[in-house]
């Protein structure tokens, strides 16, 4: 298990001391809050709808049960009990009080946590494959390199004022579960004649102009991750847009120069600073390496695994849809989902964020992840374990058998919350869930990604949805845009819009009428939506969606 | 949102902010700021919500971001004309916080 070094420990307590002295001079008035507010950004904290907003970070995330537990503690301390995952595996507080947030610091400063760099102009948490280190298809462990990523990125002086906020996401898989291609850059580890290395993305983001990104390096040598990730930042920190806020991610900087010339500037850019690169880097590298060793596996038979199995169709269905597939024999990572019916999407109280850490700490090797869809994984759980884990999971509400299905839907706080929001999400989120759990539609329409956002700011990845809501303002109602197509693993895709929009209360019914035209037309229960979708195109849903007066 | 509108006898407007130290949605009233938006005082004419507007930013060590926005006059005092503004004062549809818990609470000690 990864443990944050003590020189860093220091270094996130001196840091939410500065805050807390920034704090007090806010509060008896010699900084302004224009003066204040760039601080306060700097350490997570927002003005949204009702109150501010703590954003934590959970690097790549990776989080113990003490850090957990302490989550638990703030969520009940200084919040209203409970906590929301996002979707960059990071974790928001939506009413703390100002006057608390420098304790706030301290206590995740004790377990090594921070809320350094979860806003602004800088690069934000480096997210990866929650399986990471666990999936049968990995060729290496993510881990290691998001780690060197985030020791080289936090305060890194040249960045802390990039033209736009910069995302980075690497993926350790055949398949890709970090959305890679949606990242300003995105890293796929990868082997080359032995020698292990990532195909390297750029320009990807969504967004009001929401782009997929290109590869801009075939392969890339481990050890030249930092040189060339810093010349590329370096190259847009320079090239980039200041002019215009919405031109200032590189995924415009990309299109607008093309993707050659920012190539050649990178390579170039790239001989010159990996010069400067002494072996430091490596040597931290294999540092990190030998930190997320693997833990020591159980040998031991799995048969009251398959027991249960054969005398609990709960469980059954449970281990059916919220399991993924381990490297090593007898185990399974284990998705938790924070999609009950009733439940806001990603929202965990403190004591489930509690029953979590110990469930981690007794069947999971003391690991947990957050991911980037708003549940929470185990990464390496032995199956003879999955029983006990089920049991303890259901009685606290979190053994809903839905990972992957209708229901697990991704939905940003919406205008329940969030200052920038046009709409609401999360009742868009529920009603859907509620609608098709009723009908006991989940499991025949299988797998199936719903996401949701409240704005044009997309980070409810609505485009990446295979179906995708966008909630926005028209003439002070809200109505919702439904975009079909969208893929954020397989063959990655930007849903199409499919017309216009829907008023709330016509959300669901046309949600409905969208799925009933994909049981008609799948070619059996292996065709999943977004596979019909592809072969048959819009028309048949576009056809579901809009009916035609004459037919009503 | 600092997003304006025309201010007229026929469109009035509130000015509201957030508490600086605590973070919730106040709204300016008679005497300061209140957290009962009923309460707010009804600006009809430009000019005194302007100045009001200038008093509110001057008063940074009570609030922050305040603005104007419209309002409607109801029964019981200003009423919100946009969503966002009503479901500031009243708080998220996910689960009984904010505004309308104080209400609430308020109610139930009178």
């Amino acid at each position: 298990m990864f443990d944050i070094r003590p020189v860093e420990t220091d270094y996130v307590r001196q840091r939410a001391a500065e805050f807390r002295a920034q704090v007090a001079r806010r509060l008896d008035g010699s900084l302004t809050e224009d003066e204040f507010k760039p601080l306060r950004l700097m350490n997570g904290v927002y003005l949204q709808l009702h109150a501010y907003m703590l954003r934590v970070a959970i690097p790549y995330g990776t989080i113990s049960p003490d850090q957990m537990r302490t989550l638990a503690v703030l969520a009940e301390k200084w919040d209203k009990g409970y906590g929301h995952w996002t979707t960059r595996q990071n974790i928001q507080f939506n009413w703390p009080k100002l006057v608390d947030i420098p304790d706030m610091l301290d206590a995740l400063a004790d377990v090594g946590m921070h809320a350094i760099q979860t806003s602004g102009n800088t690069i934000r948490n480096v997210t990866t494959d929650a399986f990471a280190g666990a999936a049968f298809d990995e060729a290496a462990d993510p881990r290691p390199y998001a780690e060197l990523l985030r020791s080289w990125s936090t305060d890194h002086a040249e960045f802390q004022f990039l033209p736009r906020k910069f995302k980075i996401a690497i993926s350790g898989g055949k398949k890709d579960r970090a959305v890679i291609a949606a990242h300003d850059i995105g890293l796929r580890l990868t082997e080359q004649n032995g020698k292990t290395g990532f195909e390297v993305w750029i320009g990807g983001g969504l967004g009001r102009t929401p782009l997929l990104g290109q590869v801009v390096r075939d392969f890339l040598p481990e050890e030249d991750l930092l040189p060339y990730v810093e010349a590329i930042i370096a190259t847009y920190n320079l090239a980039g847009r200041r002019d215009n806020k919405y031109k200032a991610r590189i995924k415009i900087t990309v299109l607008e120069r093309g993707l050659d010339v920012m190539r050649a500037e990178i390579e170039e850019e790239f001989l010159a600073r990996r010069r400067d690169f002494h072996g430091a880097d490596r040597d931290a590298l294999a540092v990190f390496k030998d930190r997320f060793r693997a833990p020591s596996f159980r040998n031991a038979p799995v048969d009251g695994y398959e027991a249960e199995r054969q005398a609990n169709p709960a469980f059954r269905s449970w281990s059916d849809t919220n399991l993924h597939q381990h490297r090593v024999d007898g185990y399974a990572s284990v998705v938790v989902t924070f999609k009950a019916p009733g439940q806001t999407p990603g929202d965990a109280s403190a004591d489930q964020m509690r029953l979590l850490a110990d469930l981690a700490e007794r069947y999971g090797h003391h690991d947990l992840r957050v991911m980037h869809d708003q549940n929470v994984a185990l990464p390496h759980v032995h199956k003879s374990d999955l029983p006990a884990l089920y049991a303890a999971l259901r009685e606290a509400g979190l053994a809903t058998a839905n990972a992957g299905l209708t229901s697990d839907i991704i939905a940003c706080p919406g205008m329940d919350y969030c200052a920038l929001a046009t709409a609401r999400s999360i009742p868009i989120a529920e009603e859907i869930a509620d609608h098709f759990r009723g009908l006991g539609l989940e499991q025949e329409i299988g797998n199936l990604n719903i996401r949701i956002s409240g704005c044009i700011n997309a980070c409810g990845h609505h485009h990446l949805g295979h179906i995708g809501i966008l909630g926005l303002d028209r003439a002070g109602v809200e109505n919702y845009q439904i975009t079909l197509g969208g893929d954020a693993y397989d063959i990655p895709a930007i849903g199409e819009r499919a017309g216009a929009g829907f008023p709330a209360e016509q959300v669901v019914p046309a949600i409905d009428r969208l799925l009933r035209a994909y049981l008609e037309v799948r070619e059996d229960a292996s065709e999943r939506f977004i596979d019909a979708y592809r072969r048959l195109g819009q028309a048949p849903f576009k056809a579901a969606l809009y009916p035609v007066a004459a037919d009503a | 949102m600092s997003k304006s509108f025309p201010l007229s006898a026929a469109r009035p407007g509130v000015i509201t902010a957030n508490d600086l130290r605590e973070g919730h949605n106040v709204w300016m009233c008679a005497d300061g700021w209140t957290r009962d938006p009923r309460h707010a005082t009804v600006y009809d004419d430009e000019a005194i919500a302007d100045l009001a507007l200038l008093q509110a930013v001057a008063q940074s060590e009570i609030v922050v971001a305040p603005y104007l926005v419209e309002a409607k006059r109801g029964p019981d005092g200003p009423e919100p004309v946009h969503f966002r503004e009503a479901f500031r004062q009243r708080g998220p549809s996910n689960y009984f916080h904010g505004i309308q818990a104080d209400q609430q609470a308020e109610a139930s000690h009178v």
